[in-house]
């Protein structure tokens, strides 16, 4: 797909200590490096190379992928949420591209 | 001698399939995210050659299953997103969208996509969702018709047909000249072709519920397409997997949308009368 | 068909040839992800336990692999789960994803999908903050499909 598009889901509301589960998902070809095109050239690696997720600017997950990870890459991961807040998310791609989104939560 | 290698090709092929372990499709029930109910098992039409029509989702593994019960994890889905917009962006010289006359999407083509193929008068064959579009561009839009499988005709059609999600399947082979097109169409799906010398039917009818080497074959019905194919990692056409199909069999590849393909998208779709549209459908 | 001596010796010679060259590859292939498992954990053995690798025993198609990973820990700015790593021995390349936790994930729990190039095992291992680290592998069968695949 021409535009990369990332994707999050989680709860909008939660009980202080609570732990959550994240869902993303993101548009990408995760080009590995290892295919070739019709001529025989091999069709240089383009991956989104890794992903963080924070809350409140603090360090929730993160992760570093490789070409192995399929395309369209998706992640589930948890999280403890204390306080009402925002997640941050982003996702970095090797050719320098940060594409980013955020999802808002009410700890009651 | 070609006679020998093309017999034998074929004889490999049988014994492959007689050989292979058995196995039913799943009995397992598809209702997204717990709320959208999936008919995955129908009552076949009168004249179809099974009792039951069923969905190519039984007879995928537990994991595949399982993405498309989910509307997030399911892949497919990004691309409905992107057909969104798509609905939504003005293109051509007449600067209109697609909302500009068909408004919202969800109310204007609920239930739509269930009822593709279907007969046009005006161009005097059946049309299905992928023609009706360019069609509509061309008139209305001004815009340039889609090429074959460009990525925005996928997601537009994905769009499109996943607002008919759980609707069944029936096509009305009562107008114009339906019932032509399916009698061609029923006459190419037991043609016998290529070096392997097999037909829909051998694989489809014959032989669903056994295994193709890894591929558990199944009825081979269209209510998911188009489909998110874990083997591609992208959406997968109709027309792109009846061609594959035939690639296959090792026969001359028909051109997407020619005659004979849409006479064979008229009368497949009619073997799969009765179950929901699926779209996208997660497959292997 | 019947070979002379020399023609028996050239295919013996060859076969050999074969099968030291096969072994070589499925060395090589081991040798990495030994490297790869041992720059991980920083030279420390992997123990059994705690860790649960969970995927397909067949996968229905390699590009696309459900993968998921736990590990018991209390997840406490103390003791908790600093990272996991997932390694398949009979890829081009061993690496597939590192995930690293923090007291804030509440559970060290983590799921993706991967690609695998054939059958073979995963290897999932984690490290913990106190240094000690567990593994566990599993096998994936990936099997070839009869249509286009």
């Amino acid at each position: 797909m021409a535009k990369v598009k990332p994707r999050v889901k989680l709860q909008k509301k939660a009980d202080k200590g609570e732990v959550i589960t994240i869902k993303t998902l993101i548009s990408h070809p995760m080009e590995s490096g290892q295919r070739k095109d019709k001529s025989g050239n091999v069709i240089p690696r383009k991956i989104i190379n890794s992903f963080k997720c924070e809350f409140n600017g603090k360090p929730v997950f993160s992760c570093d992928m490789d070409p192995a990870i399929s395309a369209n890459p998706y992640l589930e991961f948890m999280a403890k949420v204390e306080e009402s807040g925002t997640f941050a998310f982003t996702w970095v791609d090797d050719d320098g591209s940060v594409y980013t989104t955020e999802e808002k939560i009410t700890v009651e | 001698m070609r006679k020998a290698i093309v017999f034998g090709a074929a004889a490999l092929a049988i014994v492959g399939a007689g050989a292979a372990s058995f196995a039913e499709p799943v009995n397992d029930e598809l209702v997204i995210d717990g709320e959208t109910k999936i008919i995955t098992r129908a009552k076949a039409p009168e004249g179809s050659p099974f009792e039951e029509v069923t969905s190519g989702w039984l007879y995928r593994t537990k994991e595949t299953r399982a993405l498309e019960a989910d509307s997030f994890e399911n892949p497919g889905m990004l691309y409905v997103e992107r057909g969104e917009e798509i609905w939504n962006m003005a293109a051509g010289a007449a600067g209109k969208s697609c909302a500009e006359c068909h408004g919202d999407a969800s109310e204007s083509m609920k239930g739509v996509g269930a009822h593709y193929p279907k007969w046009n008068a005006e161009a005097g064959k059946p049309f299905n969702l992928e023609l009706q579009i360019n069609a509509c561009r061309e008139a209305n839009m001004k815009a340039e018709p889609y090429k074959f499988d460009a990525p925005d005709q996928k997601a537009l059609v994905t769009y499109i047909k996943n607002q008919s999600l759980g609707t069944p399947v029936a096509i009305d082979l009562d107008a114009g000249e339906m019932r032509a097109w399916w009698e061609k169409g029923k006459e190419a799906y037991y043609t016998r072709m290529g070096q392997l010398n097999l037909s829909c039917a051998s694989c489809h009818e014959q032989n669903n519920g056994k295994y193709i080497r890894a591929d558990h074959l199944s009825q081979g019905n269209t209510n998911g397409f188009p489909t998110y194919r874990l083997k591609q990692a992208n959406m997968v056409s109709l027309h792109n997997r009846f061609r594959g199909c035939i690639r296959d069999t090792r026969a001359a590849q028909p051109k997407a949308f020619s005659d004979v393909l849409m006479a064979l998208e008229v009368y497949v779709a009619w073997r799969g009368t009765g179950l929901s549209v699926e779209t996208p459908a997660v497959r292997q | 068909m019947t070979f002379n001596r020399r023609e028996a010796l050239a295919v013996a010679a060859g076969a050999l040839a074969f099968a030291v060259t096969g072994a070589r590859i499925a060395w090589a292939a081991a040798e990495d992800t030994k490297k790869a498992l041992m720059d991980f954990t920083g030279g420390a053995e992997p123990q059994t336990g705690r860790i649960t690798l969970d995927a397909p025993e067949i996968a229905e198609n390699g590009n696309t692999v459900p993968v998921s990973v736990s590990v018991e820990s209390p997840m406490t700015a103390e003791d908790y789960v600093e990272s996991v790593t997932i390694l398949a021995e009979g890829n081009p390349s061993p690496a597939v994803a590192t995930f690293h936790f923090t007291a804030m994930s509440g559970e060290a729990a983590a799921s993706t999908r991967m690609r695998l190039a054939k059958t073979q095992n995963v290897i999932a291992v984690a490290k913990m903050s106190d240094g000690s680290v567990f593994m566990d592998t599993k096998e994936v069968k990936v099997t070839i499909g009869g249509c286009g695949g």
